[in-house]
């Protein structure tokens, strides 16, 4: 077990510094990368829970597909240099206000010893794929039909938009 | 508690592994180059040592000892971090590959083969999907227009082509009912080997994989004429060096990856009588499908970059659809 722990210990202080790293870096590359360690940490973190499925997902869409649109947008925009915080005025305080509400309701949960009654331990076959897949089109089905059509739809909109800005220089 | 022996075995099997790369990578491009030659009725390389032989060794070493640039704007860590970030993914990706059955040595069990995971499939792909970053950001990180567009032409290349490789996946994942890599080779067994059962998937898996490592007729973020040589056109040395081992090590590992889906893995006669057949015949099936590599750029000439777009998402896309429905079809209804 002790090893265990010193693993996510290892991995937490990867991940939160990476996360800091993320919010400071003046370059909006760097920030991405730094968002790409976060979220291999967490996919580590999965595999430390026993749900390879999970890790695997994880790192390809996570880590993989979506930070490298990101990437691409930010280097085809060349918006690298991140301009100095001088908007979102409105949005300051609400953040502030979010993050200390987030912090007391983990301390709570935390030390009121709400976590030791609410969290099941995970079914032995959690994070296996043949499991997953059971349960997505057995008990989840409505759910998983929906997200596919609204991933369709939003393929879609995607193909509409590029449809229309073709049209307009001609 | 942890067994000893047992940590031992896995760093004597990756190191093992991580050397057969390395060497094999070597000998790669002697082999590309000389089969090249063959095909293009020209000698090749013939001076260093018997045979030419000792080329790749001469080639290293000129390597290590040419100059390291970096240019003045570069963003150096990520200038230096690229070239790492494009090689270890093609050592670690063939982790999940078996070599064979097991073997008895020292009184142990040892299983060929690295980490048999019930998500070795999965495995392959996050690791294909994170192995664009090294080139993109190579692009990024020269400060050069031309490697920038190299480094862009690759990504979105590398992108539109894993989804065809990831329904790929799916024809071998249906016909044995597992993402173990070694359950996948194991049902090769009793029903034969599955380029038989989906010689679409095959091929689709076979282009797309070229168009992953950026093969020709893919090359195109390294396409001389428009782009000097893409992404990599600022490294010099032993980075470039590793951009080179990077691209055909790849090769070397979609080629095994190749043969376990579709050829039967380490499979052959009498492997299960002697397992160390195993290794051998997933070498042979390696070594032929580089040469189909080596002969396809030796012949094809390289792809317009709209028309390998369009060939990505307008051809290969909804094939390799098709093909998994067409699969899961015939599964249900035959009861395979």
């Amino acid at each position: 077990m002790t090893g265990d722990l010193l693993l996510f210990f290892g991995l937490a202080i990867v991940a939160v510094a990476a996360a800091v790293g993320m919010l400071a870096s003046r370059n909006a590359v760097y920030s991405a990368l730094f968002l790409i360690i976060n979220f291999a940490t967490i996919g580590v973190f999965f595999l430390l829970l026993g749900a390879p499925f999970i890790a695997m997902a994880q790192v390809t869409v996570y880590a993989g597909a979506i930070m490298v649109l990101f990437l691409f947008v930010i280097m085809l925009l060349g918006a690298e240099q991140v301009q100095q915080p001088g908007g979102g005025g409105w949005q300051r305080p609400l953040a502030i206000l979010l993050a200390v509400a987030l912090v007391v309701e983990t301390a709570v949960l935390i030390f009121g010893g709400g976590a030791s009654q609410a969290i099941l331990p995970a079914a032995s076959d959690y994070g296996n794929p043949q499991a997953i897949g059971m349960e997505l089109f057995s008990d989840f089905l409505l759910p998983f039909e929906i997200t596919s059509v609204l991933l369709l739809a939003a393929m879609v909109g995607v193909i509409v938009i590029t449809k229309e800005d073709r049209k307009k220089p001609e | 508690m942890i067994d000893i022996w047992l940590v031992v075995e896995w760093v004597v099997k990756s190191a093992l592994l991580i050397f057969v790369l390395l060497t094999g990578f070597a000998y790669t491009t002697f082999y590309e180059r000389k089969l090249a030659a063959l095909i293009q009725v020209r000698v090749g390389p013939n001076r260093v040592g018997p045979g030419g032989w000792l080329q790749p060794l001469a080639d290293g070493i000129k390597l290590i000892f040419k100059e390291e640039l970096i240019p003045a704007n570069a963003y150096k860590t990520v200038f230096i971090l690229a070239p790492i970030l494009t090689a270890v993914p093609a050592l670690v990706i063939t982790a999940v590959v078996p070599w064979g059955t097991q073997i008895e040595l020292f009184g142990r069990t040892i299983a060929l083969g690295i980490a048999d995971v019930n998500v070795a499939v999965l495995y392959i792909l996050s690791v294909a999907s994170v192995s664009v970053y090294g080139i993109v950001l190579a692009g990024w990180s020269s400060d050069n227009k031309y490697a920038m567009l190299g480094g862009l032409r690759s990504s979105a290349q590398m992108i539109s082509y894993e989804l065809s490789l990831g329904l790929a996946f799916v024809g071998p994942i249906l016909l044995a009912g597992s993402m173990s890599m070694n359950d996948i080779v194991n049902a090769q067994r009793d029903l034969g080997w599955f380029v038989i059962y989906q010689p679409i998937g095959a091929l689709i898996f076979y282009i797309a994989s070229l168009a992953e490592v950026n093969r020709a007729p893919f090359d195109m973020p390294e396409a001389e004429q428009e782009l000097t040589a893409g992404y990599h056109t600022e490294y010099s040395g032993m980075k470039f060096a590793l951009f080179f081992m990077g691209e055909y090590i790849k090769m070397a590992a979609v080629s095994a990856i190749f043969a376990t889906l579709f050829l039967g893995g380490y499979r052959g006669p009498f492997v299960d009588q002697y397992p160390l057949l195993g290794p051998l015949y997933l070498f042979l099936k390696i070594f032929l499908s580089l040469g189909v590599m080596i002969w396809i750029r030796a012949t094809m000439p390289r792809l317009r970059y709209d028309r390998l777009m369009a060939f990505g998402w307008k051809v290969m896309l909804p094939a390799a659809l098709l093909n998994v429905f067409l699969t899961a079809v015939l599964i249900i209804w035959r009861g395979w």
